[in-house]
């Protein structure tokens, strides 16, 4: 009798194995490039991103090759000062961050034993945004037309038509392009980790590697857009003249760089947690004990986030700040040494307390710890504006900010190459080759940047194409150069090891380091599924710690073993709490987000050249494309209310409103928008703090009355969306419509009236930063206005086509919540713009 | 300077401290070290970083006043341009300036309030052995004060990315004996020596013929061009085209005949269409410009 219901069971759980993996096969042949699922698009990605890092490396090789003796003549300056323009660019933004997001989209749902992320298809938009900005930006060094000002892009040598051409607009289109993407890749992991975590794991349970993506995440949000801010300033003076950093019309060349080290300094940390997130998940591994110290960890994490936004002027010491303000941020500097400090003892003490199993991707760790310790250690005495002073723009920074960086992220990146390799490949890497790699790497490493220390101090800036011989700097960088070429070569034994063919090597055996998260419940090879069954978490390291965890995994015995209707499902968590809240279906394969990729890209790359039909037509069939993948793969109507995910318990298949995934999206979203809006309120009132006649007194407008007329229609608008959403809730059909193409009408009128009003006072924004200032404020609200019409329209289409209801109603409750961030706009803008020069 | 030493061998002693914990750590396999553990986090991570950091402050954030007390009269406006330094001195009292270009001479002993801007691109005016770098901002005015103590001849640079001859915008740095400071600043304001007869003289005219005049200025002459380095006193100086090549016959001629070639994208036209007794001429001039 139980052998007969065994084999019953037994049946039953295969015939549920075999529907899961119909849902989640992976598209094959050509169709396989439409595939959306994280272990497909975390894959490319990683690929791309590492891609990207190797033609950076052989730049920066040219660049070594030029400096290796006095005088030489391998590089024209034009050509050097490209490479290593482009040879820093491309790190920071081609490979630094985006490995971060290509990494944790491969295996945060696997750490979090989630299907897959909220919104896969935006995941994969960003890869192919990422990999059109990235190609663009990267080949444009082949028509000698790469940037070539230094990624910090310091205007005005930047914004003068003549001497930067058009690298200069490749960089700032193109990387706004991908730092759009960016953003796109923070807000998806972010809803991930807050929405999509297994049952049980609450928000203390979370695996380190999720806290440190929130924190990463966060910190995207908010220093992203102040760069793309920046971006837009730049290019609207580049492009129509418009004079925010040219100091004859009331501008500042030093806005910029506020602007982009308010991004350019949490962008170090951006690049750093995320690595030292690998560290916690493997140190504890290989110490074979649950992490020493879990919360300093955390607070650590958090700390160090906050206060990075505090230090961007320590990258402005020598621009003649009062001392005030430098002592202000040289103590802030100094005070980010605490929580990491406490992170790498965390580290120390957890060793210590365990019992360690040396391997490749620990002796990584080693080596990172050992070089970042020496970053940091320099990073304190640059910190303090007077030794800053001297080793500002020379190479003791650059010595500093590469061992902060090769590391605090690059070994790092390497361990977990090492340690993860198994868990996307099946296969483990070798170790042999792995320690000859690293002690290429560590050697050649030091040898290349431990002398330039010494070099700075003796005077040699950074970023010059040629140097005199006799100055002390000839010795110095030739063995630079040596071990550039020796890092090299550890670098090649990575990619060897990587490529080389791996059919004969048998599969690594599950969990193969015996570690305790959820990610090593993946078999090996590992399954499009992800996991068999979401499980129940009660602890921080499962697989240690809750008895028969992978057989119940394995047999299906927890959350959504089955996929009964062929959806790809997968479960909403309680933020705090991952108490069980809907069922998701995530959308499969389309070639939709490809194509809105490519037409996104259009527009940004037309953009580069002044064809401004051409972008047009592609922001139309960008816009389109968008469209028409929100339509068909967006708040879809399940063909039932609810089901059974297993162990009696039943959860809604749609969900809107606040405890929804979309609702958050759109909410991060807008925080982020928020950002780069109060980018430009910063701007207005830069100006009016270190300009005495700003707003000028020969200023025509913009006057009150258009501002406020404008204001009060708009608001007029928001009020009817609002409306509109509680009609609908009310299934009040003809009203929600009739309500939404009302503000449609109120909005447009708005922004009529806002426009022409302004324009009839005679405010000119080619004449001062302040007339400037203004047209790029309502610039900015006139975008929003149009994108926040545009979605009005949809919710009306959306109810003519029987989509949006009074029961299913995500798209009215997410459009609404736009708009009450676009009423917020509105007012400050107005109040800035009309309001403040009455009471100045 | 004691700052850095005592940071490096501070930083030193850290880093072996940390790392030699580490690989103990690492290594360790006693049990009940979680209270040692936790001692490490606290100590290691927030006290200790916490007392030296704020010992390193109170201690060095002092020496910025230093750099930035008021001079002793003499002041000198430098202007970075790209790729050149134009220099004017202005003596205690004095209502017109001395300019002069890519050199700067100062005095031994006493304070010099360096005034520094920019007309075109943001450059940063660093002459290692003295004192750290100031950047030089388009629209506005920085300063800094240096006080070398011992006559020396030094070198100083640009230190901020400006462009593509950035490397080539170096200047020679002599610090003199205050009695020889004033004799040099008495001869830098004269006007520049009549060429004499014979070659000079003809390179003379073809300087006229040829408009130099018009981007260069040469006191007590037509030449009265702004927009180049003034080149009164050209001979005196040691180097050619901002410390690009020292300045001697054969490299001034190189200068002259391949500007471009020398120094990338420099504004001053290459005059490699003269012939050698042309150059020559020119070069005779040139070098009589003491």
């Amino acid at each position: 009798m139980s052998g007969e219901h065994d084999a019953a069971d037994r049946a039953h759980r295969e015939a549920q194995a075999e529907r899961l993996l119909a849902a989640w096969r992976t598209p094959t042949g050509w169709r396989y490039w439409s595939a959306v699922n994280n272990s497909e698009v975390g894959a490319w990605y990683t690929v791309a991103a590492f891609v990207f890092f190797l033609f950076a490396g052989v730049l920066a090789l040219l660049v070594r090759v030029q400096l290796a003796v006095p005088s030489n003549d391998f590089l024209s300056a034009d050509v050097y000062n490209q490479a290593f323009t482009l040879h820093g660019t491309v790190m920071m933004f081609l490979f630094a961050v985006p490995i971060f997001e290509a990494f944790s989209i491969l295996i945060l749902p696997q750490i979090l034993a989630s299907r897959d992320l909220p919104f896969p298809r935006l995941s994969a938009y960003g890869f192919w945004s990422f990999v059109i900005g990235g190609v663009f930006v990267c080949g444009s060094i082949f028509f000698g037309a790469a940037p070539d000002a230094g990624w910090f892009m310091y205007p005005p040598l930047t914004t003068d038509l003549e001497q930067s051409g058009i690298g200069t607009d490749i960089w700032l289109l193109g990387l706004s392009f991908i730092e759009v993407a960016s953003i796109a890749a923070a807000i998806e992991l972010i809803v991930g980790v807050l929405k999509c975590r297994p049952p049980g794991m609450r928000i203390n349970f979370m695996p380190l590697y999720a806290w440190y993506v929130l924190v990463v995440g966060g910190m995207i949000l908010f220093a992203f857009p102040p760069l793309i801010a920046g971006d837009l300033l730049f290019e609207m003076e580049r492009a129509f003249d418009w004079p925010f950093f040219d100091p004859e019309r009331g501008g500042d060349p030093l806005l910029w760089q506020h602007l982009f080290w308010i991004f350019g300094h949490p962008e170090v940390y951006i690049i750093f947690l995320p690595a030292i997130a690998l560290v916690a998940m493997i140190v504890p591994t290989f110490a074979q004990r649950p992490i020493f110290g879990y919360s300093w960890v955390v607070l650590a994490a958090v700390g160090t986030g906050f206060l990075s936004f505090g230090l961007w002027v320590h990258h402005m010491y020598a621009t003649g700040l009062p001392a005030i303000s430098i002592g202000f941020f040289s103590a802030a500097s100094e005070a980010v040494v605490i929580p990491t400090g406490v992170q790498i003892f965390v580290f120390i003490a957890t060793l210590l307390t365990g019992r360690v199993i040396f391997s490749t991707p620990l002796l990584f760790i080693a080596g990172a710890l050992a070089i970042f310790l020496i970053g940091g250690l320099t990073g304190v005495m640059v910190a303090l504006a007077p030794f800053d002073w001297q080793a500002h723009d020379t190479y003791f920074v650059v010595a500093h900010l590469h061992y902060v960086l090769i590391g605090g992220m690059l070994f790092p990146i390497v361990a977990g190459f090492y340690y993860y390799f198994p868990l996307v490949t099946g296969k483990k890497l070798s170790d042999r080759l792995g320690r000859t790699a690293f002690w290429l790497m560590f050697s050649g490493f030091n040898i290349a940047f431990l002398p330039m220390h010494l070099t700075g101090l003796r005077g040699m800036p950074r970023r010059v194409f040629t140097y005199p011989e006799g100055l002390g700097w000839d010795t110095l960088n030739m063995v630079s150069t040596v071990g550039a070429f020796i890092f090299a070569a550890g670098i090649l034994v990575v990619l060897l090891d990587v490529m080389r063919p791996k059919r004969r090597q048998p599969y690594a055996e599950r969990n193969p380091w015996n570690a305790g998260t959820l990610e090593w419940l993946c078999e090996m090879p590992g399954k499009p599924w992800g996991v068999r069954s979401i499980p129940l978490v009660t602890s921080r390291y499962p697989l240690w710690e809750q008895a028969n965890f992978v057989r119940d995994v394995d047999e299906g015995r927890f959350f959504l073993p089955d996929a009964e209707e062929g959806e790809r499902e997968t479960l909403v968590t309680s933020v705090l709490d991952a108490e069980g809240v809907q069922c998701l279906r995530v959308p499969g394969p389309t070639f939709l987000t490809m194509a809105a990729a490519v037409f996104t890209g259009g527009v940004f790359i037309f953009a580069t050249y002044h064809w401004y039909a051409a972008t047009a037509v592609s922001g139309v069939l960008a816009l389109a494309s968008i469209i028409a993948w929100l339509w068909t793969g967006t708040a879809v109507i399940p063909e039932k209310d609810e089901k059974h995910i297993g162990h009696g318990r039943t959860l809604p298949l749609y969900m809107s409103g606040p405890r929804s995934v979309g609702w958050w999206a759109m909410c991060i979203t807008m925080i982020g928008d928020m950002t780069a809006f109060f980018s430009l309120v910063f701007t207005y009132f830069f100006f009016w703090t270190v300009n005495p006649s700003f707003p000028p007194e020969a200023a025509p407008g913009p006057g009150v009355l258009w501002p406020a007329v404008a204001l009060a229609m708009l608001i007029g608008a928001w009020a009817l969306t609002t409306m509109a959403r509680r009609w609908n809730a009310r299934d009040r059909v003809l009203s929600l419509r009739a309500g939404l193409a009302l503000a449609i009408v109120l909005a447009a009128a708005s922004m009529g009236a806002l426009v022409f009003g302004v324009r009839g006072t005679g405010l000119d924004p080619t004449a001062s930063s302040y007339g400037a200032t203004v047209w790029v404020l309502i610039l900015w609200l006139a975008a929003h206005v149009a994108v926040g019409s545009v979605m009005q329209a949809y919710c009306i289409a959306r109810s003519m086509a029987g989509k949006l209801t009074g029961k299913w109603d995500i798209e009215i409750r997410n459009v609404s919540l736009y708009w009450h961030f676009l009423a917020f706009t509105a007012a400050a803008t107005t109040a800035v713009i009309a309001l403040f020069p009455l009471v100045d | 300077m004691g700052l850095l030493r005592v940071m490096v061998v501070g930083g030193a002693v850290i880093a072996a401290l940390v790392g030699g914990v580490a690989v103990h750590a690492a290594r360790s396999n006693r049990e009940n070290q979680e209270k040692l553990g936790r001692a490490l986090i606290i100590g290691g991570g927030v006290v200790v970083p916490a007392f030296a950091l704020a010992a390193l402050l109170v201690w060095s954030l002092p020496m910025m006043t230093a750099f930035r007390a008021p001079g002793d009269g003499l002041r000198i406006e430098v202007s970075g341009e790209q790729w050149w330094w134009r220099v004017r001195y202005w003596p205690e009292g004095a209502e017109t300036p001395i300019e002069t270009a890519n050199l700067i001479v100062l005095p031994a002993g006493e304070r010099t309030e360096i005034v520094l801007d920019s007309p075109d691109v943001i450059h940063s005016f660093w002459i290692p052995a003295l004192a750290g770098k100031v950047d030089m901002i388009p629209g506005r005015r920085t300063r800094l004060v240096v006080e070398p103590q011992e006559p020396a001849e030094l070198r100083g640079q640009c230190a901020e990315f400006c462009g593509t001859s950035h490397a080539l915008m170096s200047f020679p740095v002599e610090v003199v004996p205050a009695a020889a400071f004033a004799g040099w600043l008495e001869r830098e304001a004269a006007h520049a020596a009549a060429a004499e007869p014979g070659p000079a003289e003809a390179g003379a005219e073809l300087f006229s013929a040829l408009g130099c005049g018009g981007c260069h200025n040469v006191r007590g002459t037509g030449a009265d061009g702004v927009i180049g380095p003034d080149l009164t006193h050209f001979a005196s100086r040691p180097s050619i085209g901002a410390g690009t090549l020292p300045n001697e016959p054969e490299a001034l001629r190189l200068w002259l005949a391949t500007t471009g070639k020398v120094k990338p994208d420099v504004m001053m036209p290459s005059f490699g269409m003269l012939g050698a007794p042309e150059l020559d001429a020119l070069i005779a001039y040139l070098a009589g410009l003491r």
